[in-house]
């Protein structure tokens, strides 16, 4: 389609095109400034002015994933030489790696934090979607006693901030040991997105005419394979916008995560920040542990993307 | 070998009754339609039929056999939907193989049921393509396809052409009739186009407001409509109905429409035909084709004026003013000049229609 332009059209178009592109490097310029300082030496993370220009380092990394401890004085040459590259790396920044007895390399938390971080917003994700998308296909497709009143309940479980709740939550998981548990937090993240995947699946599902699945029971199958072999396929778009906002909540959940975790099942989200401990906070490690926290909704989020597109319409372009 | 029959079926929705009291019997491999204005339940009974309603009361029989509590997927019979009826996900070829696939047939025997059907319904070229890059009429035949290529008891169609347009529908409603004179199976066909009914049925079934008003062959249903809703219901256009009263004066009939000015005459032995009904309040019923038009006045003629012309090419219809009643005609093209033109016009006994005012019911009288 191409429609006949004015002069003035076309230059407004500019001038909004270029709006649009300062915006962008706005929004974008926290997100360069993580991504720096993870390549950053230590020396040149907290200058004044910014170090705009300098030689990338992985350095930030390999203190992200080990375990260190304070030299008191200059590492020898012996010792610089003994040691491989990126233990090198790390003494020439004035500390050492921590080793166990039997000289095996100490990892540091972070790994950990994010495993933690994966396991609990996949399996969230996927039992949210899961169960929102059975929900959903029952009150889009069957005649449900007081529905509106039930969907009504179900988005009103969203309505109080999530912090109101921490507390006596907080109780309840000690009482029955729940905290500091991967299901601890599953079931909350679940519960937590399980309202918002009914919804909007119940609004894509709604979009799929029932005469699909009809034709399916007509053509010999049952209610149950007609679900799995022509609604689910037919609503790929819609599971894969929810599991993008079902996984983005749950990867980024701090405060719950804060307060009903704090070792073994603790998340990235909580355990980022602690490490601005007392003392002068090595800001490349951070950086660099967030950096990596970024990525795998960014990865999700583009795997996704061509659903997601088509998802956001909302069944708009369907068909 | 596929008998349907219909005993005794309603339906509620609610507490509308969307099918009342329904009885109706299917011979093997007879084309039956199902005829009536939208919403006169017409997809509902199709549904019933189908497994995908259930009943309030009565019985629905396949081959002598109850099924109103067999699931649609136990009573083999195929359907194709007006819209929506390929799944966007899967090609053509796909389409086709899913009602097989159901029933757990091995690939080579599946891949020789879909090719065929493919090649009876001239899609093999579209086997690899996409529902969506379809155009209407080939989604239709697609559509078509998956419901034969199970080799079904019965078929059921609803609207399967409505959504495509005129001249589409005139080829894809000569194709269904070529193939179920091909393939010969047990049709139910819905469909509120009178002309699709007409062409296609062995019988149709005119249904209004949930009541099945009449079952016929196409013939029987336009030359002997039972009542005021089929007479005017089939056939376009539409059948001239008025009021009317028989009369007998110097011992000639005629029939005289409320508002005209001038009876019709009529041959005597009407006055025989109608006796007890005489004088009970009468609607006269005749199609545009029984009004005879001409320039110049006759025997039996009646003066009327032209009032309005539809000119349809191969014929025109012609609105005739008589004082203040109205009859439409049908002429030849181009044979009435113009609105406001003089004419003369009378009625072809043979082609008129008497039905009982108060209930609409034909007397089943005829000259
Ligand atoms: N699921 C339903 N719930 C309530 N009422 C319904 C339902 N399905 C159909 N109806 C009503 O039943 C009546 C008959 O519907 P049906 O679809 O059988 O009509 P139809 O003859 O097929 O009409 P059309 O030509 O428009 O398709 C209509 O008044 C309709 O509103
Ligand atoms: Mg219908």
């Amino acid at each position: 389609m191409a429609a006949v332009k004015t002069g003035a059209e076309v230059a407004g178009n500019r001038i909004a095109i270029v709006a649009v592109l300062i915006i962008t490097l706005i929004f974008l310029a926290p997100i360069y400034w993580i991504i720096a300082t993870s390549f950053k030496p230590r020396n040149l993370s907290t200058t004044i002015p910014p170090t705009i220009v300098f030689t990338p380092e992985i350095s930030p990394f390999v203190k992200l994933f080990t375990k260190r401890s304070q030299l008191r004085e200059q590492p020898t040459q012996e010792q610089l030489d003994a040691a491989p590259w990126w233990e090198r790396i790390v003494l020439e920044g004035g500390e050492k790696v921590v080793r166990d007895g039997k000289g095996n390399v100490q990892w540091s938390a972070y790994p950990n934090r994010f495993m933690n971080s994966l396991i609990v917003a996949i399996t969230s994700t996927v039992l949210a979607v899961g169960m929102g998308t059975i929900t959903a296909y029952g009150f889009s497709r069957f005649k449900v006693k007081g529905e509106a009143d039930l969907l009504f309940f179900i988005l009103s479980t969203r309505m109080l901030p999530p912090v109101v709740v921490a507390i006596p939550m907080f109780l309840m998981y000690r009482a029955v040991g729940l905290n500091d548990t991967h299901w601890g937090l599953i079931l909350l993240y679940t519960a937590f997105n399980l309202s918002f995947a009914v919804w909007l699946m119940k609004g894509f599902i709604d979009e799929i005419p029932k005469e699909y699945e009809e034709a399916a029971l007509v053509d010999g199958y049952t209610r149950m394979q007609a679900f799995f072999k022509i609604v689910i396929p037919e609503a790929a778009t819609g599971i894969a916008a929810t599991a993008v906002f079902c996984f983005i909540t749950a990867w980024n959940e701090y405060a719950f995560a804060l307060i009903m975790t704090n070792r073994r099942a603790q998340t990235a989200p909580p355990f980022i920040p602690s490490q601005v401990g007392s003392g002068l906070p090595d800001w490349t490690v951070i950086a660099a542990g967030t950096f990596l926290f970024l990525l795998p909704v960014a990865i999700f989020t583009f795997l996704l993307r061509n659903h997601l597109l088509r998802g956001m319409s909302f069944g708009a372009i369907r068909k | 070998m596929t008998q349907i029959e219909l005993s005794g079926v309603q339906k509620w929705f609610g507490a509308v009754q969307v099918i009342k009291d329904l009885n109706l019997k299917i011979e093997d491999n007879e084309f039956i339609v199902l005829l009536g204005q939208s919403g006169c339940g017409k997809t509902t009974t199709l549904r019933a039929v189908a497994g995908l309603e259930t009943i309030d009361e009565g019985d629905i029989l396949i081959d002598g056999k109850a099924v109103q509590h067999l699931k649609a997927a136990d009573r083999d019979i195929a359907m194709v939907f007006q819209s929506f009826s390929l799944y966007p996900h899967m090609t053509v070829y796909e389409n086709i193989a899913f009602p097989l696939r159901a029933t757990r047939m091995n690939r080579a025997d599946t891949d020789k049921s879909v090719r065929e059907v493919a090649k009876v319904l001239r899609i093999t070229d579209l086997l690899d393509r996409r529902p969506s890059a379809l155009s209407g009429g080939d989604m239709q035949r697609v559509a078509i396809g998956r419901a034969l290529v199970r080799r079904p008891k019965a078929m059921l169609m609803d609207e399967p052409i409505g959504a495509l347009d005129a001249k589409l529908r005139e080829e894809m409603r000569a194709e269904i009739k070529r193939l179920h004179v091909k393939q010969g199976s047990t049709t139910i066909y819905v469909t509120h186009d009178q002309i699709e009914a007409m062409s296609l049925a062995d019988r149709i079934v005119i249904m209004h407001e949930g009541v099945l008003q009449q079952v016929g062959s196409p013939e029987e249903v336009y030359q002997h409509p039972q009542n005021l809703f089929v007479a005017q219901f089939v056939g376009s256009p539409v059948m001239n109905v008025a009021n009317a009263s028989v009369s007998e004066s110097a011992g000639k009939a005629s029939v005289t429409a409320e508002g005209a000015t001038q009876g019709f005459p009529f041959p005597n032995e009407l006055l025989a035909k109608l006796n007890g009904s005489a004088g009970k309040p009468l609607s006269l019923g005749i199609r545009p084709e029984g009004v005879i038009v001409a320039h110049e006045a006759a025997d039996g003629f009646v003066p009327a004026v032209a009032h309005i012309i539809e000119p349809l090419g191969s014929y025109d219809i012609v609105d005739l003013k008589f004082g203040e009643h109205m009859l439409r005609a049908r002429t030849r093209s181009g044979f009435v000049a113009g609105p406001g033109a003089q004419v003369f016009a009378r009625l072809d006994p043979t082609q008129t229609h008497f039905f009982d005012a108060a209930s609409g019911q034909s007397l089943g009288v005829r000259l």
